[in-house]
């Protein structure tokens, strides 16, 4: 009934015993996300709210069995809380932390690309949800409802938006994904993409994206060639000046590239439906659905 | 974070980077005593004086004079010191010069261009080299990419000798500007990964009659995320009379401001809804003031800061807040509005859409402020109804 995380789902949270690694474990678990561990090293044998910390991941995977972990560690660390994530070869790895270095993040992909065991979600990403099953990150639990739409998108509160949209016209989500802001992440569109179409309980996909780089462009040429199932989409940035960050590390139209009307253009010819405002995101998946 | 030309090249100094001796100069007595200086030393008459601004395109817009002896470089100092130069990249209100950098001339045989910039689609630093230096790199791109030549380095890696040795042929350079060129690249590319630069780029790279290359132009960019690792000596370099204050005065409040020139100021959650609510904005006959994304998890004070900017600004004629409560919580929204407004005044017409964590306290607070507030449901209505009445300001 989803991709990627379920009821099965054991989660770690590195970064627990932080200001907000507290905050949001303790909104993971009452919207009855299973989690079994927090890594914060130096603070191994104490526990927040019931759940065991420990020194390390290796430590907690060992003892816990967990097959997914959220980040919280502030950017200084950040890449080196994935790096170990990774190490321990924990399944999934949803990095929450918004602004890491882009230096440490070109290195951080190096080691993803050179191994199979750990797929990364984000960073700078709401997290992913599978609804009525397991939230891992920040959303907002209760504007979702399980059903057969799943979400993809690189900014959070759009995502809220389209989800909202879609609850109130009485749709559910399959799962909703936050592949983050930042100019070098971890799953892209189009990985995310290939999972939505293998999953048998997703029937259509709404895709939001923004301005910078191509990866909208990408996963437009790969919609075309691969995805069988409708799609929607947005992007967000049309009326966004050049050459200036908009909030999102990566959200930005650098020497004429990456502007919203070329992403529409080549999501358009793929055969996305475009919602003409982000209002409009939840009637327009609505209206392809049979 | 942007710097200096004259800062930039101090940089490349460290690393090995060549480039012309040179003296910054905060007035135009400084620049007559460094051209004085500049002459003696190398025995040459030409230098050249040079607008510092944090933008490109100076030597169009009359900021780079060549000329020769001390008067006529008073002179040249006089003419652009103090001087507003507009330029495709300082917008039309342009940049008033402020520093100088008087640099001694060079017999320039080649002009060059070379760059580091992180791709993000190969997820690696991208090295591009052409032969058109001196000239609009995004033109040469457009028009003859064939020209421009590209490697891309690992920063595990760092620079391999092979892709040095790619563009140095690319570029047809002697025997002893190749040399010359890989010691400067390899300078420049340590210099990129370690300083966490976004973009550092030569425009022109000059190769002289006596076959040496230098950097003539320095720009460097560094990733602002990178700011814990280099504070001391950012702070060291930072300009704050080239950025935009009110961007500043946002960014230290821990919110993300960017002027805009149309006359709806808007105040929102997340980078995405900020910008999707210009769109809408826009989508509905309406010019967004600003970009203000209050982030996810804003304080009070936070808010009423980011309410006040909003309201101090002149061009703003109407008012749009639009939130989508996750995290942050709308009754926090709803306290900083009224706080900001108590202090300040309502003089234009605000809409406010909140939807979310705590929506119905934050409507509640709203009501009972007594503040002329327009309610709206969804993002579209509040961008309608804030477009109408901002019409009739």
């Amino acid at each position: 009934m989803s991709i990627l995380v379920d009821k099965n789902t054991k989660l770690l949270v590195q970064g627990m015993t932080g200001k907000t690694g507290q905050f949001h474990t303790e909104q993971m678990l009452a919207y009855g996300t299973k989690v079994v561990g927090g890594v914060t090293p130096g603070r191994g044998g104490e526990s927040f709210k019931g759940v065991p910390v420990f020194d390390t991941m290796r430590e907690a995977i060992t003892k816990t069995g967990a097959n997914a972990t959220c980040i919280f560690v502030p950017p200084p660390f950040a890449a080196d809380a994935i790096l170990e994530a990774v190490d321990a070869e924990i399944p999934l790895a949803v990095c929450i932390t918004e602004g890491i270095p882009v230096m440490d993040m070109l290195k951080v992909r190096r080691v993803l690309d050179g191994q199979t065991a750990t797929r990364l979600i984000g960073p700078n990403c709401p997290g992913i949800i599978t609804p009525d099953q397991c939230k891992i990150g920040i959303m907002p639990g209760h504007i979702h409802k399980a059903g057969r739409v799943g979400i993809l998108s690189k900014s959070g509160t759009l995502t809220y938006e389209a989800v909202g949209q879609l609850t109130k016209l009485g749709i559910g989500q399959s799962t909703a994904m936050g592949i983050g802001g930042d100019p070098i992440n971890g799953t892209d569109f189009i990985d995310a993409l290939s999972l939505f179409e293998a999953d048998d309980s997703t029937d259509a996909v709404i895709v939001i994206g923004e301005i910078g780089g191509n990866a909208e462009e990408r996963a437009a040429a790969w919609i075309k060639q691969h995805f069988t199932k409708p799609v929607a989409g947005f992007i967000a940035g049309a009326t966004a000046p050049p050459g200036k960050r908009m909030g999102h590390a990566g959200a930005i139209i650098s020497g004429g590239s990456g502007t919203a009307a070329a992403k529409i253009e080549a999501l358009k010819a793929a055969g996305v439906k475009i919602a003409e405002t982000p209002s409009d995101m939840g009637t327009t998946l609505k209206s392809l659905l049979k | 974070m942007n710097i200096h030309e004259y800062q930039a090249k101090e940089l490349y100094r460290k690393y090995g980077i060549p480039v012309p001796e040179g003296i910054p100069c905060m007035s135009v007595e400084e620049a007559t005593a460094a051209a004085k200086a500049l002459i003696e030393r190398t025995g040459s008459e030409t230098v050249v004086v040079k607008a510092q601004i944090h933008a490109g395109g100076r030597g169009k817009a009359g900021g780079v004079k060549v000329v020769k002896g001390v008067a006529a470089a008073t002179a040249a100092a006089k003419d652009i010191y103090g001087k507003t130069l507009v330029t495709h990249q300082t917008g039309p209100e342009g940049k008033q010069v402020q520093r100088l950098l008087v640099e001694q001339g060079l017999p320039i045989k080649r002009e060059l261009y070379l760059a580091l910039v992180v791709d993000r689609e190969r997820k690696r630093v991208a090295v591009m080299a052409s032969t058109e230096g001196g000239m609009d790199i995004e033109e040469v791109a457009a028009k003859t990419p064939e020209k421009i030549h590209t490697v891309f380095v690992e920063p595990t890696l760092g620079l391999m000798p092979y892709q040095t040795r790619q563009l140095a042929f690319a570029l047809g350079l002697s025997k002893t500007e190749q040399k010359h060129f890989g010691k400067l690249l390899g300078g420049l590319s340590k210099l990129f990964i370690a300083e966490d630069c976004s973009i550092a780029e030569i425009n022109p790279l000059i190769l002289t009659d006596d076959e040496r290359v230098l950097a003539l132009d320095a720009k460097v960019n560094f990733d602002s995320n990178a700011e814990f690792r280099h504070r001391d000596y950012w702070a060291s370099v930072r300009d704050l009379s080239e950025e935009a204050p009110t961007e500043t005065e946002a960014a230290a409040a821990g919110l993300s401001f960017i002027q805009l020139e149309g006359n709806i100021g808007c105040l929102v959650n997340g980078a995405g809804l900020a910008m999707a609510t210009m769109d809408t904005i826009k989508y509905y006959g309406g010019e967004p003031a600003n970009f203000l994304d209050v982030g996810g998890g804003a304080s009070q004070e936070a808010v009423t800061k980011a309410f006040k900017i909003i309201l101090e600004s002149d061009t703003v004629q109407g008012i749009f807040v639009n939130i989508f409560g996750g995290i942050m919580q709308c009754d926090i929204i709803a306290r900083g509005v009224v706080a900001a407004t108590k202090e300040l005044g309502l003089k234009v017409p605000l809409v406010v859409r909140l939807e979310g964590t705590n929506v119905e306290q934050g409507k509640e607070i709203l009501k009972s402020s007594g503040l002329a507030i327009t309610p709206a449901d969804t993002m579209a209505e509040g961008a309608q109804k804030i477009v109408e009445l901002a019409k009739g300001q």
